[in-house]
């Protein structure tokens, strides 16, 4: 039994910005439905009242004062950019056809 | 040894580092002979995707300049060391062996590689990866697998097996690596050396191309325990520029070594046994054996709760790598697979640049996390940590150290794990819980397994108790049979056959 479907996979692809082929949505359905039962023993696992955690060590917010520093360049910044234009990072239309 | 070694012999970390000291050795003449070696070896190998060589020439010419000035070259002085290729080098290629980032070229330096160079080491290469470090065999790279020094059929180990195939196959007495999962501790048992993941926060990972930055650790792979405790020490300490950086002293790691194991509590985990090989669970008792012949108190601890380390990982990871990896979207670095719109652009660049195992954990984090699941499986898995995490607090009120199986097999066949990723994950069954905790844990070479070849024992350690992690590692080392560590002697690869080194 698949826990997800290829229709569910498809969705989970778009969200995550992969353009996959209908056979590739197949098998990540049989893979990911895998790894869920492997991953059910833990979910059956009784945590109320047990906190979550994120981080290993007791982290707290790490400041530091608002002063200048020194930093890239632009030209240093833009240098492994597929496309530049103007000293700026250049991307395709944004607004348009999106649903 | 000579042959292999620095011309005044020295093929350690700490000899070369004092032949280069001393002047009996320059580090020009070490680090020319380990360009040499590195050349006749790595063909077959593939241990490395860039050989750093003019770099690391001029960079030994000018501590070469340092000594004769009279000036101290720092602790490492001449020592070569290998970075697995996800360790960021300004104006050299960090490919995390992904072809999205095949050609990208790092404007900085991570905080490791400032701290080597300021203590004398000698960057030569950047070494191969699975692919952003996913994986436990080095097969995920996109630029061809890397091979087992002891038997070229078998996999090295992953992620960074690179790295470990590097030191067991004696191209470099010292290079490093990432542990996420395991990746550190793994391939070094799979190749027969030690391997150290650090306290996290103990090792700065600014420069570390992120996976799952709750995990993620860098720490050293050498041949002997004292030389991964110079290699973790010349990395090790607070860095403001990673804010999850431990703001405290570094301890002198070197004086634990010698201490011994006289009356250290010493707990042998019982859960793994029955799901590894009894090569690799028959190590464990025979290294608590050791110990207790040492002097260690030592005795059997139960901790269940260690075998929800698998699942609870292979959620929480992929989740963290499907929000890290969002980056890799065509615009600032990387590949770009154009589009008229940006949307477009953005799915063709990462269906075309991720790899098949990349893919699969982005797709499994984006499962975890989206709308309707992320408590049922995020939310449990974190509160799942929180019982590992608890599990090792009652368990450190008995023991100063743990003892556990390092893998569940020794080093298996290139292909044999590849069908099918579970079959994978369980490679880093006894790995995952100390990431989950944050805590200290390494692998000793201790023992040979059915087909001859090395299985390591895990040593693991509560946060910042490196030094009794590395005291038992000593006196493992100490008490192994001969012929479980490298580096293996290996013949040069016929004339011909010699890689320049340079290209994927």
């Amino acid at each position: 039994m698949s826990r997800i479907s290829v229709e569910e996979v498809r969705h989970v692809a778009l969200l995550a910005r992969l353009e996959l082929s209908d056979d590739e949505l197949a098998v990540l359905s049989g893979e990911l439905s895998a790894l869920l039962d492997h991953v059910e023993q833990i979910r059956r696992l009784d945590t109320s009242g047990v906190p979550p955690t994120a981080h290993p060590l007791p982290m707290r917010n790490v400041l530091r004062e608002d002063e200048p520093r020194p930093g890239l360049s632009a030209a240093e910044a833009l240098a492994a950019a597929p496309a530049v234009e103007d000293g700026r990072y250049s991307v395709p239309s944004i607004l348009g056809d999106e649903p | 040894m000579s042959e292999r070694g620095a011309p005044g012999g020295a093929t350690s970390v700490r000899g070369i580092a004092a032949a280069v000291r001393s002047r009996e050795a320059t580090a020009s003449s070490v680090v020319e002979e380990t360009l040499e070696r590195i050349s006749a070896m790595d063909g077959e190998l593939h241990c490395f995707h860039t050989v750093m060589a003019k770099e690391a020439l001029a960079s030994a010419r000018a501590l070469d300049a340092t000594i004769a000035a009279g000036r101290d070259p720092g602790p490492l002085a001449g020592v070569p060391v290998a970075l697995k290729d996800n360790i960021c080098t300004k104006g050299t290629t960090t490919s995390c062996s992904s072809k999205i980032l095949e050609n990208w070229v790092p404007p900085y330096d991570a905080t490791v590689v400032e701290r080597l160079r300021d203590a004398g080491a000698v960057v030569v290469g950047k070494t191969n990866l699975d692919e952003f470090a996913m994986g436990s065999s080095t097969e995920n790279s996109a630029f061809g697998p890397t091979r087992n020094p002891w038997d070229a059929s078998r996999v090295p180990g992953g992620s960074s097996g690179g790295s470990a195939a590097a030191v067991a196959a004696g191209l470099v007495p010292l290079a490093y690596g990432s542990d996420t999962g395991g990746s550190i501790r793994q391939p070094a048992s799979f190749c027969g050396i030690v391997g150290l993941k650090p306290t996290y926060g103990g090792v700065s990972r600014y420069g570390l191309v992120a996976f799952a930055s709750s995990l993620d650790q860098i720490g050293p792979f050498a041949c002997t325990v004292e030389d991964a405790t110079l290699g973790l020490l010349a990395v090790a300490g607070h860095d403001p520029r990673d804010s999850t950086s431990i703001d405290r002293e570094v301890e002198p790691l070197l004086d634990s070594l010698g201490g011994g194991v006289g009356g250290l509590r010493v707990g042998l985990i019982e859960e793994f046994a029955a799901d590894v090989a009894p090569s690799c669970s028959g190590a464990a008792r025979a290294a608590a054996d050791a110990l207790a012949a040492a002097g260690a108190k030592v005795g059997e601890v139960s901790i269940p709760e260690v075998r929800h380390g698998l699942p609870a990982y292979y959620v929480i990871a992929p989740a963290e790598a499907s929000s890290n990896l969002a980056r890799y979207d065509g615009v600032r670095y990387g590949l770009r697979v154009d589009a008229g719109d940006a949307r477009t652009m953005n799915l063709r660049t990462r269906g075309a640049g991720f790899g098949a195992e990349v893919r699969r954990r982005i797709m499994i984090g984006t499962y975890a996390l989206s709308a309707g699941y992320y408590d049922a499986y995020y939310g449990q898995a974190q509160r799942v940590r929180t019982l590992v995490v608890r599990a090792f607090e009652r368990a450190y009120e008995d023991f100063d150290v743990l003892l556990a199986p390092m893998t569940p097999s020794e080093a298996f066949e290139l292909g044999a794990k590849t069908a099918n990723p579970l079959d994978m994950y369980v490679s880093d069954l006894c790995a995952v819980p100390s990431n989950l905790a944050g805590h200290p844990a390494m692998s000793v070479p201790f023992a040979l397994g059915e087909s001859g070849l090395p299985v390591g024992v895990q040593v693991l350690a509560p946060a910042l108790r490196e030094a009794a992690m590395l005291r038992a590692a000593a006196a493992l080392e100490a008490a192994a049979p001969p012929g479980v560590r490298g580096p293996v002697k290996l013949a040069a690869a016929p004339a011909g056959a010699a890689s320049d080194g340079g290209g994927e």
